[in-house]
């Protein structure tokens, strides 16, 4: 029969789990980009590579401290931010969103390479960077928690700071979006024209909006790579469209959303993927076999975003009238 | 006073043309020394692999570069000082495996002409061993001239078949404004039908390939009526609909996984010996792809540039309102895109499946970018940019292979992409006033 | 109709603006902005060619001419929103060739729109916020300090609240822009670019699709944009809101100046007429009819 405390269990430590912070982070560059500003940034997948390799490559080939790896990280983004930034911010939305998912492949493929191998692995990616993050933990060693949410000191480590990320990139973008500085970004994503006429260098908040978000995305990719090895194809575009379906999902102008969202959407999975899978084990869903079952997930993904963008523009957080979508 | 008005002096663009300038040397830097490789590559990763043992009169041969492709993976492999070498590949499939004769040692070459190159299939073993025989003798070797020209001939029939799919997919943008992503689940729609009616049903090919531009067709169709008429009728903007696009290809995508599996199968016919002209070594199939190319490509100009509901169609692309004032009805303008837009990309999706080769779920979610390339850099909206596009793009990633590894050729037409909108921003063909 | 309308008070003319004869391309005794061969070609269609126009200082000057004269596209090039294709132009002395958008906002010449653009999804207090020049809240590092930028940010209100006040709008503050009236978002604007303290207020067509009762009160508050010592261009359809506010006029036909002169002076000029009521009103009937019959009533009025 079904276990049920076991499927349960599984997607409750989703809440918590350091993937579900950093598709957060990430959905929360995101929201600045697309919910506050307007601006159509479908290569997030790039930045969250970017972050990562810049991490692993800095320690392993490099010997870098973590603290330097980390700038290393943030530093290609603000690279690659303005690279993406220069020919196309001056566009029309629609180019910055070609350009983007462009760059985040160009990006992709320069990692997957067998060119780069010595540096990047190719496409079996890099892993054994962790040691020096691991070093910096002060919980002594044990295991600590309760019923599903028992981890070691390690595990715990690592979700005390990718959730300490989220909460001080939430309270940063909390207060920049009640700034005078917000209420630009936000008189860009209306009428950038209007805000134009008022003396306003659009321009560079846009660029600045770009980069600060993808230094978000960066950040996540970061926290994306710690529990795992950094492998080329986990960068693909459906991450960004991932990510996107979370950001719709908790709503796109809005400051919890993309972390309620991503909880939501991990959860929701988790408990779905693990309660297909065990349907079909249990025979309860003869016509399909147990590698068909991972693929629905997939499938309800792109149901749920177009049905979300169609009747719930606005997200399951977002207030109706400030409906985040650019005209 | 003055390094402030030299600071001002350096604007973004020279910043951006400075750091590309930077990272070509990198690149350059990097590529110039022959590329490190492993004696085993992917191994670890995919449970299939390739495998042999290169020697000559008992010896093994140390260095010797060889190739693995097939299903639209690509991995290249380097002997090791045993001669062995062993190359992971994601799935049970045909692929096509390449010595490469300039890295054997001189005096050496492969006993028959051709000789360079097999096919591996898999048996019931999860590994598959590939052997080459190696002989004494001179090699002829191919010219960079020679190459040039396969190379472009190569590199035309990939771009007249991209541009079957741009053309829709820029006809799409033109009369609706929306940049369709789910445009790379209609190409793969085209070669999964013709998969399907040519194998599982048993169709002549030339029968299953009709039976599936139709059925595209009315998938277009479809999809208009059941999708994007009803959410232009709500009123729905530009950018959410790119986004329910983008919902769209995702569910589109996963379900031809789940009904077709994640394993590429190829079309009848596929795989055909090349015919030598010189230089050039095509297959008839790739002859009969330009062919067929060439000949849709002309009956659509046709259709553009003569026929009242094609003129109809352009001036919908050109300004939409006011084609809608002049009494064109805009709504069976769009219709007819979307049918034809689709039928097309279906058309395209068959060529592609006989170019990579294999037919698989995801096909044409890897050209997709390609696509959208081409009809960025002809000028979005315009039909005979899109062909224009598409044809430099289709050069131009086939091209990049004498230079670049191959499995860096899509990159090239991509950073292609982002220095022509950097320069040119309305594309080749674009007017200025549309990118505003 | 709106023709009917005038405003409260009586306006007071400024007279003697110009230097020699009331001619296009004539000197002005103290210009703000003068513009110098000005093209811009669309496709082989030249939308502007001016040879040469001056703007006078401390004046409601008016900008009018048929559909297609050019008035729209000659603003965009003055405010830096498109490029021409030659020319030069000098606001208080200084070139603008090249000079973008925000830059020229800053310097004092401040537009609005022909389709207003109030923005949305923002409150009327944060857009009229949005007006104010030199706000060091809106730089990314000192965002993040309020302290440095609050006490600026309470003087922009204090500010905000006594234009919105004056344009009847300070019940509505914390409404989103969304929900106002067509002619409540052409008084935001307005309102907004006062934010700025501009010296040149240009005003792209203000009273179109406006109801009666509130261009009455547009037309006060464009004659206060003058008696605080602010100059004004705005393009204008209707004749009769030019007639009586106007200093100075000037008009385009097919992207040229036609004529320039006090109201009413430059509505006898014969090119005048002749771009009104020439070739182009047979094919541009349908929008342009009732200042057709405004120029009739006029000419018959003064004759």
């Amino acid at each position: 029969m079904i276990d049920w405390g076991a499927i349960f269990g599984n997607a409750a430590v989703e809440l918590i789990s350091p993937t579900t912070a950093a598709y957060a982070l990430a959905a929360l560059g995101l929201a600045i980009h697309f919910g506050y500003t307007g601006l159509l940034n479908f290569g997030q997948a790039g930045f969250m590579a970017l972050g990562a390799y810049g991490y692993a490559i800095s320690i392993l080939t490099f010997g870098f401290p973590v603290w330097g790896a980390v700038l290393v990280g943030i530093g290609a983004s603000v690279v690659f931010a303005i690279v993406l930034g220069v020919p196309t911010l001056r566009l029309r939305a629609d180019y910055l969103a070609i350009v983007t998912i462009a760059a985040a492949e160009i990006v992709r493929l320069l990692f997957t390479t067998n060119t780069f191998n010595s540096v990047t692995g190719s496409a079996n990616g890099l892993s054994g960077y962790k040691t020096e993050f691991a070093a910096l933990n002060p919980i002594p060693d044990g295991t600590y928690g309760f019923g599903p949410f028992e981890y070691n000191a390690y595990d715990w480590w690592l979700r005390i700071v990718a959730w300490s990320v989220v909460i001080l990139a939430c309270l940063l973008t909390w207060q920049l979006m009640r700034s005078p500085w917000g209420r630009v970004i936000k008189g860009i994503r209306e009428d950038e024209d209007a805000v134009r006429a008022l003396g306003k260098n659009v321009y560079s908040y846009k660029m600045q909006s770009l980069i600060l978000g993808g230094v978000f995305g960066t950040l996540a990719g970061m926290i994306f790579a710690l529990p795992r090895a950094v492998v080329p194809s986990n960068y693909q575009t459906s991450l960004t469209f991932f990510i996107y379906a979370i950001l719709l999902l908790g709503g796109a102008a809005t400051i919890l959303g993309p972390v309620i969202g991503s909880m939501i959407f991990w959860v929701l999975l988790s408990f779905f993927s693990g309660f297909i899978a065990r349907a079909v084990e249990a025979g309860w869903l003869p016509f399909m076999s147990s590698i068909q079952a991972g693929q629905l997930r997939f499938i309800l993904v792109g149901v749920a975003i177009m049905l979300i963008v169609v009747f719930r523009p606005q997200g399951i957080f977002g207030n109706k009238k400030e409906l985040a979508f650019v005209k | 006073m003055l390094s402030t008005e030299t600071a001002r002096r350096f604007s973004p663009r020279a910043l951006v043309i400075f750091l590309g300038v930077l990272m070509a040397a990198l690149m350059l830097s990097v590529l110039s020394p022959s590329p490190a490789h492993a004696d085993e590559v992917n191994t670890d990763k995919y449970e299939y692999s390739l495998g042999g043992n290169v020697q000559f009169g008992g010896e093994p041969v140390e260095g010797v570069l060889i190739t693995v492709t097939g299903g639209g993976y690509e991995a290249e492999v380097k002997t090791d000082a045993d001669g062995k070498w062993r190359v992971g590949v994601p799935e049970k499939a045909t692929y096509k495996v390449v010595l490469d004769e300039d890295s054997l040692p001189k005096g050496v070459i492969v006993k028959e002409e051709g000789g360079n190159e097999t096919t591996a299939e898999f048996g019931l073993t999860k590994t598959k061993s590939v052997n080459f025989f190696l002989g004494e003798g001179e090699r002829v070797t191919v010219s960079f001239f020679d190459q040039f020209i396969n190379r472009f001939a190569n590199g035309l029939n990939f771009g007249l078949l991209l541009a079957l799919a741009a053309i829709g997919l820029s006809l799409i943008y033109g009369t609706t404004g929306l940049s369709n992503f789910a445009h790379a689940e209609m190409i793969t729609f085209g070669a999964l039908m013709t998969l399907t009616f040519s194998v599982t049903f048993a169709l002549p090919i030339w029968l299953a390939i009709i039976i599936a531009v139709i059925l595209s067709a009315a998938l277009g169709w479809g999809l208009d009526a059941g999708i994007w008429k009803p959410l232009r009728r709500r009123g729905v903007g530009v950018i959410p609909l790119m986004i329910v696009s983008i919902g769209l290809s995702l569910a589109l995508r996963y379900l031809y996984q789940f009904f077709y599996g994640g394993q590429t199968e190829q079309l009848p016919g596929s795989g055909l010996a090349d015919l030598h002209w010189g230089a050039i070594s095509l297959s008839l199939i790739d002859l009969g792809s330009m062919a067929i190319s060439i000949v849709v490509l002309l009956a659509i100009s046709f259709f553009l540039l003569r026929t009242r509901i094609g003129k109809a169609t352009r001036a919908v692309a050109d300004n939409p309102s006011l084609a809608s004032a002049s009494g064109i009805d805009v709504d069976r303008v769009i219709r007819i895109v979307w049918v034809l837009g689709a039928a097309l990309a279906g058309l395209s999706g068959v060529l592609w499946a006989y170019f990579r080769p294999g037919v698989s779920w995801d096909m044409g979610f890897q050209i997709l970018l390609l696509v959208f390339a081409a009809v960025v850099l002809g000028g979005l909206g315009t039909a005979f940019g899109a062909l224009l596009g598409s044809i430099i793009v289709g050069l131009f990633v086939e091209l990049s292979t004498l230079w670049l590894p191959s499995d860096l050729k899509y990159v090239g037409a991509l950073i292609v992409l982002i220095v022509v909108l950097l320069f040119r921003p309305q594309g080749i063909l674009g007017r200025k006033e549309r990118i505003g | 109709m709106s023709s009917n309308i005038v405003p409260t008070s009586k306006p007071v003319k400024s007279t003697g603006l110009h230097i020699g004869a009331a001619e296009p391309g004539c000197a002005k005794r103290d210009p703000i902005l003068v513009a110098d061969k000005v093209s811009r070609s669309f496709g082989g269609l030249k939308a502007v060619d001016v040879d040469h126009l001056e703007v006078p200082r401390g004046a409601i000057t008016a900008l009018i001419g048929p559909n297609g004269a050019g008035k729209t596209t000659l603003f965009n090039l003055l405010t830096g929103f498109d490029k021409p294709d030659t020319g030069t132009w000098t606001f208080e002395g200084r070139s603008l060739g090249g000079v973008p958008a925000y830059k020229v906002a800053r310097m004092g010449q401040v537009r609005t729109f022909q389709l207003t653009k109030a923005l949305g999804l923002l409150t009327v207090m944060d857009n009229m916020l949005l007006g104010a020049k030199g706000q060091d809240g809106e730089s990314l590092v000192k965002s993040v300090l309020p302290f440095l930028w609050r006490g600026q940010e309470t003087a922009n209100e204090a500010k905000a609240l006594e234009l919105l006040t004056r344009f009847k709008l300070d019940t509505k503050k914390n409404d989103y822009a969304a929900s106002l009236s067509g002619g409540q978002r052409k008084l935001l604007e307005m309102a907004r670019a006062l934010m700025s303290d501009p010296t040149l207020v240009m005003l792209d067509e203000p009273m179109a699709g406006v109801n009666p009762a509130l261009t009455q009160s547009l037309l006060d508050h464009v004659l206060n944009l003058k008696s605080e010592g602010m100059s004004v261009l705005f393009v204008e359809h209707d004749m009769h809101m030019v007639r009586h506010i106007a200093d100075w006029v000037v008009v385009m036909a097919e992207g040229r100046v036609v004529a320039e002169g006090d109201p009413y002076e430059v509505m006898q000029n014969q090119a005048v007429i002749d771009a009104y009521l020439g070739k182009h009103h047979d094919e541009d009937l349908g929008e342009d009819t009732e200042n057709v019959e405004a120029m009739k009533e006029l000419l018959d009025d003064e004759l």
